[in-house]
């Protein structure tokens, strides 16, 4: 699984409120609705700004807060290929995961800047900086987390195996 | 090799010797939804077949996030939880009942050693009665109604020792903010952290469960205290007399121990923006507010409105600044309302709401508009968390929040007696 695309580059503690505030959450059930609200306290439209295949790259516990699995559903909803973090917020990090957004980790996130493009291959664990001609490492996603990702989060492995992974 | 109490619980509970580090199947012994996260819980079940749940009396659902509802949306969400509840067998919690973590923890839902799990970052409450519970999302409660279990990466603990005794007017929520300062919004990431000491053991259940429920804004999987006679006693007087009470072993191996003695402590603020940006109040005080909250999962407890309505009685809160008071859960508001602390409260001018989130989750019940200022008794100062992204949010304890409401600024509480 190859992942391609621009860099949305963004802070530290970006938190759930942030990602998707809690007025739109608690008044907005509708997805294609909500995720018009994705990241608009920091960057104004941001989703009508993002191209399918968009990665957003953060750096220390990046979706701390509310264990509200609308935020990394509004992400993969409005296109976000990926996110990359320094760190994660463990629920972000779970509902991530199980909803089939790639969250990877990696320590190298201060060299990559907004506006550079990266091929993520998810298989080897690889990020490579197209635009600066470098290459990244990442933390390993535990295969049985790789398992369920692959297959697109926890609902779709479970319509195509016909049982939970555990 | 010793074991630390989460390792003890996630040995019970997965049937196997596990240590830190190990990844296991658990059993749950309770699983907990709200109408903020439920709908997407419902949606992920039935998508992937669910026909029937594992256990319905190990399922909860609550309408606390949105209760009443404010829209036509959330009025479908209720219906859509009313209507699992009937067809499963779940239990389900009304509007104005309370906030779920106060009715898990009241209602017995919550024992010593049992293995929690709720769709709410504020789950990790419940570690005050020596369980350990945890935030998770929706899809995986999904499977959690449908299997009973889920996977677990055993955490590693922080062990945070509280000696002294509190100065007055500094309360558990002045402490956790001091802790929460040292650790930091990150520094508990993937870890439990469990809390001792002879401030800990001398402080009620009420203010170790505002302890517990702010381990998240560090980050921890969750936050728990060792059962004790307090706990006992707490247990016995909601009719609970049989539970597992697991300690951690003398030789458990901890990745930190942080020391912290609150005999000097001051009446501690969270600033705009994250709930770690804590200040002395001193620092920020007379920071004009136009509005006070009193209640949340953090501070609407009994202890909380006593000490709030102490404070109040016989004054008025200042001429445009709004005072809004909820009770945790209906059980509180009644007893509040038999010690006349409702009286106090409606007499300084306050506005009293049903018991629920009120405004904490920025549904409604006291939106902020751009440029207001909130101090809040609650657990989270994110930008945009109550409302308009150009609000701020100061987190503080019941007494500073009726001390500033009457002063209309963010005031000391230990100049009443001056």
């Amino acid at each position: 699984m190859v992942i391609m695309g621009r860099v949305w580059k963004f802070g530290d503690n970006i938190n759930t409120d942030l990602i998707i505030a809690g007025k739109y959450k608690l008044s907005i059930t509708n997805i294609d609705d909500l995720s018009k609200h994705a990241m608009e306290a920091l960057i104004p439209r941001f989703a009508e700004k993002v191209s399918r295949g968009d990665i957003i790259v953060a750096g220390k516990n990046f979706g701390c807060g509310s264990s509200r699995e609308q935020a990394p559903l509004v992400l993969k909803h409005i296109g976000i290929g990926a996110v990359i973090a320094e760190s994660f917020a463990r629920i972000f990090y779970r509902n991530a995961i199980n909803i089939g957004l790639p969250a990877l980790e990696c320590k190298e996130v201060h060299k990559i800047s907004d506006g550079d493009t990266l091929e993520i291959d998810l298989a080897s664990g690889t990020i490579k900086n197209t635009i600066k001609n470098e290459v990244y490492k990442v933390k390993p996603i535990p295969p049985a987390l790789l398992e369920i990702l692959t297959e697109g989060g926890l609902v779709s492995y479970v319509k195509k195996h016909g049982k939970l992974p555990w | 090799m010793g074991k630390t109490i989460v390792e003890k619980i996630f040995s019970l509970s997965s049937g196997k010797d596990v240590y830190a580090g190990d990844i296991v199947v658990a059993k749950v012994d309770a699983a907990m939804a709200h109408d903020g996260t439920v709908l997407l819980a419902i949606e992920a079940f039935e998508d992937m077949g669910g026909k029937s749940v594992r256990d319905p009396s190990k399922i909860i659902l609550v309408i606390d996030h949105v209760a009443p509802s404010s829209n036509e949306i959330f009025a479908k969400v209720h219906d859509a939880m009313r209507g699992f509840s009937h067809k499963y067998g779940a239990k389900i919690y009304d509007v104005g009942s309370g906030i779920c973590h106060q009715l898990m923890v009241e209602s017995g839902l919550v024992r010593p050693g049992s293995l929690i799990v709720g769709a709410d970052s504020h789950t990790c409450t419940y570690g005050a009665l020596g369980a350990f519970s945890t935030g998770i999302g929706s899809t995986e409660m999904a499977a959690v109604f449908m299997s009973g279990k889920l996977w677990f990466k055993v955490p590693e603990t922080i062990r945070v020792e509280i000696n002294g005794s509190a100065p007055p007017m500094v309360f558990p929520k002045d402490i956790i903010l001091k802790v929460i300062s040292i650790v930091g919004a990150d520094g508990a990431t993937y870890k439990a952290i469990e809390y001792c000491g002879e401030t800990v053991k001398n402080m009620n259940i009420d203010g170790r469960l505002t302890l517990c429920n702010m381990a998240v804004e560090m980050g921890a999987k969750t936050g728990i205290i060792e059962p004790d006679e307090k706990t006992r006693e707490y247990l016995i007087s909601i009719g609970i007399r049989d539970y597992t009470s697991l300690k951690s072993d003398e030789d458990a191996e901890y990745s930190k121990r942080i020391r912290v003695n609150i005999s000097d402590l001051e009446p501690m603020v969270a600033c705009p923006h994250s709930v770690d940006n804590v200040k002395p109040l001193k620092d920020v005080e007379g920071k004009e507010v136009n509005q006070v909250f009193l209640g949340s999962c953090t501070n609407g407890r009994i202890e909380d409105l006593r000490v709030a309505a102490k404070i109040l009685k016989g004054k008025k809160i200042k001429d445009d600044v709004r005072m809004i008071v909820i009770p945790a859960s209906r059980s509180i508001y009644l007893q509040a309302l038999r010690e006349g602390l409702i009286e106090t409260f409606i007499e300084a001018g306050c506005t009293i709401c049903n018991p629920g989130c009120g405004p904490c989750a920025g549904a409604h019940q006291g939106i902020l508009g751009p440029g207001e200022v909130c101090l809040s008794t609650s657990n989270r100062n994110f930008k945009g968390r109550m409302g308009s992204a150009d609000a701020e949010i100061y987190l503080a304890s019941p007494a500073t929040a009726a001390v500033s409401a009457l002063e209309g600024k963010i005031t000391d509480p230990r100049r009443l007696f001056e």
